[in-house]
């Protein structure tokens, strides 16, 4: 057990050290909101989205009704709907311990997920779950943390939720990096630039993303071979 | 704050609820039977489409009839990338590039 601990958090370091400035910032953004730590906590440990908690500071200025909110929460997360789809199997051997995965199935617990490397003195469902709890006390203690710094120490943070759009960098940088094909995210990059051109800023993201997934659908005996050869794609 | 504590939950909970339910539906889908090819193949494909057309979404509001509204983003986006590609390091791109975009919004546009 004293082993799976060590993997795990040493596997979370990464997503610790790039929640920093993400948490920070959300808990400032909450406070400037006029909603304490203990707000940005709460929606942290509920919500566990980085990216619809940030959109989600825009609701609580009002004028969205919950409709509203459901249906774009529902489309800004809808990568998500894919997250659980190389794990069916995994989550289900692990009994109770599955909807602790399943709700916390977030990007960064996604990523690592995907990524685990460990030897045989490390317990399997103990790594997957000790992980991902790891990285939900990172996410709902920073942003508290963000939360209370902002309310002691004022200073101009103008720009500060450009972090999300720099995560988002990061991760696609990393993708691509790792590429066995880059021909997903130019189809994603004309595809989402031609439709925010075409439909504007507020509507264009559904629209895209499922122009995206016909044309990758259209694309399946092109790409899925170089898919096919070697290991798990990440 | 300018909704009520009640309101508030209230987005909170719908937004908790949509997105397990998020996740959560792959279970719901295919937990009982065996997940079709072509799903499968998406599951492989998607997360660097998806990637991509999130940081589409982060830049949506770039206007290029004002310089100050489209030149920062394209800076900083390029200082994140150009020194992620170089160096790997997550905590020195994210920090880089938002300090990068914020001396540029306050300082200089």
């Amino acid at each position: 057990m004293r082993k799976t601990a060590a993997y795990a958090f040493h596997h979370s370091i990464p997503i610790l050290i790039g929640f920093f400035p993400v948490g920070i910032a959300y808990g400032l953004l909450m406070q400037q909101a006029g909603y304490n730590f203990l707000w940005s906590g709460a929606c942290s440990l509920f919500v566990l989205a980085g990216s619809l908690q940030f959109l989600m500071v825009t609701f609580f200025a009002g004028g969205v009704s919950l409709a509203t909110v459901a249906v774009l929460a529902l489309l800004l997360n809808s990568r998500h709907i894919f997250y659980g789809l190389s794990f069916i199997d995994k989550f289900r051997s692990f009994g109770p311990w599955r909807w602790f995965l399943i709700y916390s199935l977030c990007d960064e617990n996604y990523s690592l997920h995907c990524s685990h490397d460990f030897g045989p003195d490390v317990n399997e469902k103990w790594a997957y779950v000790l992980t991902a709890a790891l990285v939900t006390f990172y996410w709902v203690a920073l942003s508290m943390l963000g939360g209370l710094v902002g309310s002691l120490i004022p200073f101009d943070t103008t720009g500060i939720d450009f972090a999300l759009t720099a995560l988002f960098t990061v991760i696609v940088v990393d993708q691509l990096r790792g590429a066995r094909t880059r021909i997903p995210a130019v189809v994603a990059a004309v595809s989402s630039i031609g439709a925010l051109l075409l439909l504007g800023p507020d509507k264009f993201l559904l629209p895209s993303l499922l122009v995206t997934v016909a044309a990758l659908t259209l694309l399946r005996p092109v790409l899925e071979p170089k898919y096919a050869e070697g290991g798990a794609a990440v | 704050m300018t909704l009520s504590v009640g309101q508030s939950i209230a987005i909170i909970a719908v937004c908790a609820a949509c997105t397990f339910l998020e996740r959560w539906l792959p279970w719901l889908l295919f937990g009982r039977r065996a997940v079709p090819k072509v799903v499968e193949y998406l599951g492989k494909i998607l997360p660097m489409a998806v990637m991509v057309s999130l940081l589409v979404y982060c830049l949506r509001g770039m206007q290029f009839s004002v310089a100050g509204a489209w030149v920062p983003q394209v800076i900083a986006v390029g200082v994140t990338a150009g020194l992620h590609w170089w160096r790997r390091n997550t905590l020195l791109s994210i920090a880089a590039g938002t300090v990068c975009y914020m001396l540029l919004v306050q300082l200089v546009f």
